[in-house]
């Protein structure tokens, strides 16, 4: 690809530049199938990067914040730009939010309820853990087929993080697909169009049998000496073992699906990458060592989360723009990750970039993501147990087009990914 | 020039000499000191340069601002001589700063 091409159809470019700023409504879901939702962040960066959109959009009336400079500045005023009013997504009600957890609250409890678990992340959990998630990617890789066709989602990206979920929750082994399942059920969204539950009604239901079964595991934990699993910790932790059962399924599903959907989807993307540039495909076989600062770039190159919201507490001005109390701001991390004023050539996969982590994938400030480490260490041993296998460029080869997850406003990802293994 | 030594978590000692008004986070990225992270780029955003200052320097550095204190109160590890590299800028007054890195930054 030439680095410095539009990577966006003609026609798409000349579409998002021709329609009036004020009809723009870049959270359509339509825009992000189809692909060209690139061109409009791009055209947003550069003529209004703070804007408004008043029209009738599905969610509402909400400012975009499209500049990596700006989004940073949003990030770092949490007292401002509340996760806690609103919630953290453009949808009201999404990833269950009706259910409170850390994420969607302010400080001083959100800065309680996440010291309380980000021990199980710490660099010396995270240590202690490499060994056996090395030794069941090992095992995933060395049961793929070879030289035929399968479903990488399926096969590795769902498989390891699954399994990293259920070695984190001490969950029964031979359950652990139930972890996926709730996983899907937590950040459908059966308004916009998901199919994977019927109804919000439906989706609560399978959320009660998920905290039903995880209010086993806690009675079973409380009971026990403390130990170094997720449940264990919130059971014995003093802020978080008085938590009410919605808050337990809170915390519970921000885990599952921080530590589901998204390094999945970077664990389908990066291979697909580096696919769609095979220089950087040659140039990690040549120098292995390079998938430490590849990983980043996977992160960044996916952006697994296009956005997080906040929500105004008080009348604020950004890049020159009023902002009223109660107005909805999105970070758009997909369009900041892409903002050529903070990343040389940000349209291009470069797996040795100088500072490959400054990205907004995991966001900045106080809610910056607790498992950002964690996703890290996964797609690294990931790549690294690839490449003692798997020694050759373009080794393990897309062979199809892949297949995009099912309609989502916050998720970018994979269903299927074709991919065959050159032997 | 001012001088700042990093000793990581094992003990290892690593000395930099840097011009006046680089933060420490700087100092150790800019010398491939290991053990600093700095992955918001020095806008006190993410937490991942923290230092334990040597108590000896503690009361010789700049105050806290709000924002510090906050991304601090994340970090599992904190202690009295905390503080995030970025916010911190070498003078002359802290000549021969002695901090310490945690075994990871996260």
């Amino acid at each position: 690809m030439n680095a410095t091409a539009s990577p966006y159809s003609s026609k798409a470019v000349e579409e998002a530049n021709s329609i009036p700023l004020d009809q723009i409504d870049v959270a359509d879901t339509k825009l992000f199938r189809s692909g060209t939702i690139g061109a409009y962040f791009d055209r947003l960066r550069r003529e209004d990067p703070i804007h408004y959109c008043a029209k009738n959009s599905l969610y509402g009336p909400y400012w975009s914040v499209t500049r990596y400079k700006d989004i940073i500045e949003v990030e770092t005023k949490p007292l401002i730009f509340s996760s806690e009013a609103g919630g953290v997504t453009i949808e009201d009600g999404t990833l269950a939010l009706d259910t409170p957890m850390f994420i969607s609250m302010d400080p001083p409890k959100h800065d309680e309820q996440r010291r309380a678990v980000s021990p199980t992340v710490s660099p010396e959990t995270l240590a202690q853990l490499e060994g056996a998630m090395r030794q069941r990617t090992g095992e995933v890789l060395d049961g793929l087929p070879l030289n035929q066709t399968f479903n990488w989602v399926d096969r590795v990206s769902i498989e390891l993080t699954t399994q990293m979920l259920a070695l984190l929750f001490d969950f029964p082994w031979d359950e652990r697909s139930k972890l996926t399942r709730w996983s899907e059920v937590a950040s459908a969204s059966p308004e916009s169009g998901s199919t994977v539950v019927e109804s919000n009604e439906a989706r609560m239901a399978e959320l009660g049998e998920c905290l039903a079964y995880f209010t086993r595991l806690w009675n079973e934990r409380i009971n026990a000496p403390p130990k170094f699993d997720l449940v264990s910790m919130l059971a014995h932790s003093p802020a978080t073992r008085d938590m009410t059962p919605n808050e337990y399924l809170g915390n519970l599903i921000l885990l599952i699906v921080g530590g589901n959907d998204t390094t999945r989807n970077s664990m389908s993307g990066g291979l697909l990458a580096l696919n769609e540039f095979p220089d950087e495909y040659r140039k990690l076989c040549e120098k292995p060592a390079l998938v430490a600062s590849m990983v980043p770039e996977i992160i960044r190159w996916q952006t697994p989360l296009t956005h997080m919201r906040r929500t105004a507490l008080s009348d604020t001005t950004l890049g020159g723009k009023q902002i009223k109390k109660g107005d909805k701001v999105i970070m758009w991390y997909l369009s900041g990750n892409r903002d050529p004023d903070a990343i040389d050539q940000p349209d291009t996969f470069i797996i040795d970039r100088a500072r490959p982590r400054q990205h907004l994938s995991f966001g900045f400030g106080i809610h910056r993501c607790m498992g950002n480490r964690l996703a890290e260490l996964q797609i690294r041993v990931l790549w690294e147990e690839i490449l003692k296998r798997w020694t050759k460029p373009m080794q393990i080869e897309v062979v199809g087009a892949p297949e995009a997850t099912d309609v989502s406003i916050i998720f970018r990802g994979y269903k299927s990914l074709p991919v065959r293994i050159n032997a | 020039m001012i001088k700042i030594t990093f000793v990581d978590h094992s003990n290892v000692r690593r000395d930099v000499e840097v011009p006046e008004g680089l933060s420490l986070m700087e100092a150790a990225v800019q010398n491939l000191v290991p053990g600093i992270d700095g992955d918001c780029g020095g806008c006190c955003a993410c937490g991942t340069c923290h230092v334990h200052v040597a108590p000896e320097f503690v009361d010789r550095l700049p105050p806290m601002d709000e924002m510090e204190n906050e991304m601090l109160g994340l970090v599992g590890t904190r202690d009295k001589q905390s503080r995030l590299g970025c916010q911190v800028k070498a003078s002359q007054a802290l000549d021969g700063l002695v901090v310490h890195t945690p075994i990871g930054q996260h």
